[in-house]
């Protein structure tokens, strides 16, 4: 009985420090500007008028649909290109398949970051800056999403191929009509690993969007704190939790496939 | 790789004559590879007609490397253009005087390279890189690890308190950073507030350059809990639970089976994070952004922010590139460095 109340005292306590900083962002979004001058950790009442101010005063419905846009063609971006990969390092034995598989995993050491100034020039060329096609395309081959759909691959039996090719299924219907309807966990971790991922992205959306078109809504946070005054942090607030609503739902609602799929590739690889 | 040395394995288990049983379940798992090659032998009627054909074996196997590539275009084609060709695009730049919209004007050698080793800038940026590594990556793993062990007991409403751990993944760059510039804020800000109401004076946290890197490291370290919690929770769980059973009846207490089974266990997924967290704080460009913009004095700006400023601030490209080159050897160095101490140190199960 100790040992378990024990147990929730520390729980309660680390949720409490680790939660901290969201629950405070939450209810300094709720504050009167006098309150957040007062130092307050509680608002005196509920007030939205800081939601209100924030989404009249800056596009933050616009960047918010440009960031969900952005994430959800990368995510399936990925996953098309991912599964199609995995699919031939598991169901296509030719010649010369370990090569490429071993060059796939050597680009784990290339840190992406170390490559942006050509990249950054090649979506210059492409004429991509202010572009979907910039913000997306380049994020479409993820070789981690690659390994981790191979190892579900695997798990397929080798039986149910060759039965499907001697009832006629071609290699693409065995693609589309089993390997991926059979590999749904895996799919759903990574589509929703690549969608927090890339509604979280920074470096890039700073670099490739210069005018509000398809301004993401990280970049659109950047510029609110830039351009607005200390004495409007409730704003400011109101625009952070308008951001983490999405992506903290998405991960409390997701986060069983990703501990699973995620996990296994550190667990068991 | 694996079905590679199933086929091998039953070839070989075959021979040998091992018990029947391993045999038969090898020789399922091999299957696939031989009906490949089945399909050269002719065994079904739809691969025997092509067998008549002359030379149909080359043809096979060429139509086989043909689909190969199909489904392996997409992958090839886009890490070709958006990584490898940007590689080695940075070292080729590295040797030469790049103007800011990317036209090669020089070739000038090392000469970026011998600048980079004499510049007190890099150097102490280089300084302040390797002290954000050991700032953030102790702490980021000893406070997952402690988290993942007290949320691994199983109690009733267990499930909610996972979910807070593993929340800060789904916290954006931008967000964090934000949340945190104002906790940091030196008059409204609740960290100096708590501060002063005990008596303390307040810090200029992100101001003073002897706090700026530790308050950029403290924003990570919380960012980066929720990732490492997750992958350390799924470690513990996946410890045989028979071991603590049997370690139960031997008397062993708490600490006894946190010290001499789960820890020693996890060292496989521990360095794994390990490794993660450490490219993770080469790699820090958005908290810092955002929070310091690398200042004060330089005091913050590590290695990505420098190349960045650099780059696009100062469209110095070649200079840029001979530290994103910099960088590339940093990690390479870090993961073979880790992967050969890690593999003697860790316990596989």
């Amino acid at each position: 009985m100790m040992r378990k109340l024990l147990f929730y005292f520390l729980l309660s306590v680390s949720a409490l420090l680790l939660f901290f900083p969201i629950l405070y962002a939450l209810s300094a979004s709720f504050m009167e500007p006098h309150e957040i001058y007062a130092g307050k950790l509680l608002p005196s009442s509920i007030s939205f008028d800081a939601y209100k101010e924030v989404f009249e005063s800056i596009p933050l419905m616009h960047y918010l649909m440009v960031s969900f846009w952005m994430s959800f063609i990368v995510m399936v971006g990925q996953l098309i290109v991912s599964s199609l990969s995995a699919f031939a390092f598991v169901f296509i034995p030719f010649k010369g398949r370990d090569l490429i598989f071993y060059l796939f995993l050597a680009t784990m050491l290339i840190p992406w970051e170390a490559t942006i100034i050509p990249n950054f020039l090649t979506i210059l060329n492409l004429g991509w800056v202010n572009t979907y096609q910039g913000l997306t395309v380049p994020f479409f081959a993820l070789p981690f999403g690659i390994f981790l759909l191979r190892q579900h691959f695997l798990t397929i039996p080798k039986e149910l191929w060759e039965s499907a090719q001697m009832d006629g299924c071609s290699r693409f219907r065995f693609y589309w009509k089993f390997a991926l309807p059979l590999s749904k966990s895996s799919l759903s971790a990574l589509g929703i690993y690549g969608f927090l991922t890339t509604w979280n992205m920074y470096l890039w959306p700073l670099l490739v969007t210069d005018s509000d078109k398809v301004r993401p809504v990280q970049i659109g946070l950047k510029m609110l704190i830039a351009n607005e005054s200390s004495s409007s942090w409730n704003m400011v607030m109101a625009a952070v939790i308008s951001i983490l609503l999405p992506t903290l739902l998405l991960l409390f609602i997701g986060l069983k496939w990703i501990r699973e799929g995620l996990t296994a590739g550190a667990i068991k690889g | 790789m694996q079905e590679k040395k199933h086929s091998q394995g039953s070839n070989q288990s075959l021979k040998k004559g091992t018990s029947s049983s391993t045999v038969l379940t090898k020789v399922t798992h091999a299957r696939p590879k031989n009906s490949d090659s089945a399909n050269k032998d002719g065994i079904r009627p739809t691969q025997s007609r092509q067998n008549k054909q002359p030379g149909s074996r080359y043809h096979s196997q060429s139509r086989l490397f043909m689909s190969g590539m199909v489904y392996l275009l997409p992958a090839l084609v886009l890490l070709g253009v958006f990584l490898f060709y940007p590689m080695a695009k940075t070292l080729y730049f590295s040797f030469f005087e790049v103007s800011g919209g990317g036209q090669v004007q020089e070739f000038v050698g090392l000469k970026h390279y011998r600048e980079l080793l004499h510049s007190t800038e890099f150097i102490k940026s280089m300084k302040a890189t390797l002290l954000f590594v050991l700032y953030t990556v102790p702490a980021e793993i000893i406070i997952s690890l402690f988290l993942a062990t007290i949320a691994s007991e199983k109690l009733k409403g267990i499930g909610f308190f996972r979910t807070i751990f593993s929340s800060t993944l789904g916290v954006s760059v931008a967000a964090g950073a934000t949340i945190f510039l104002f906790l940091f804020h030196p008059s409204l800000g609740v960290l100096n507030v708590i501060l002063e109401t005990i008596g303390i004076n307040p810090i200029e946290w992100l101001t003073n350059s002897k706090w700026a890197l530790f308050s950029v490291a403290m924003t990570t370290v919380w960012m980066h809990i929720g990732i490492n919690f997750i992958i350390l929770l799924a470690g513990i769980q996946n410890i045989d639970q028979e071991l603590y059973e049997s370690a139960q009846i031997d008397g062993a207490g708490y600490w006894a089976r946190l010290f001499k089974i789960t820890i020693p266990l996890l060292s496989p997924v521990l360095f794994f994070v390990t490794i993660i967290a450490v490219i993770g704080a080469f790699q820090t460009f958005g908290q810092i952004d955002i929070l310091t913009g690398g200042g004060p004095a330089g005091a913050t700006n590590i290695i990505v922010y420098s190349i960045y400023q650099n780059a696009f601030s100062y469209g110095n490209f070649g200079f840029a590139s001979a530290q994103a080159i910099v960088l590339f050897v940093l990690i390479l160095i870090v993961t073979v460095v880790q992967f050969y101490f890690g593999e003697k140190k860790v316990h596989y199960q």
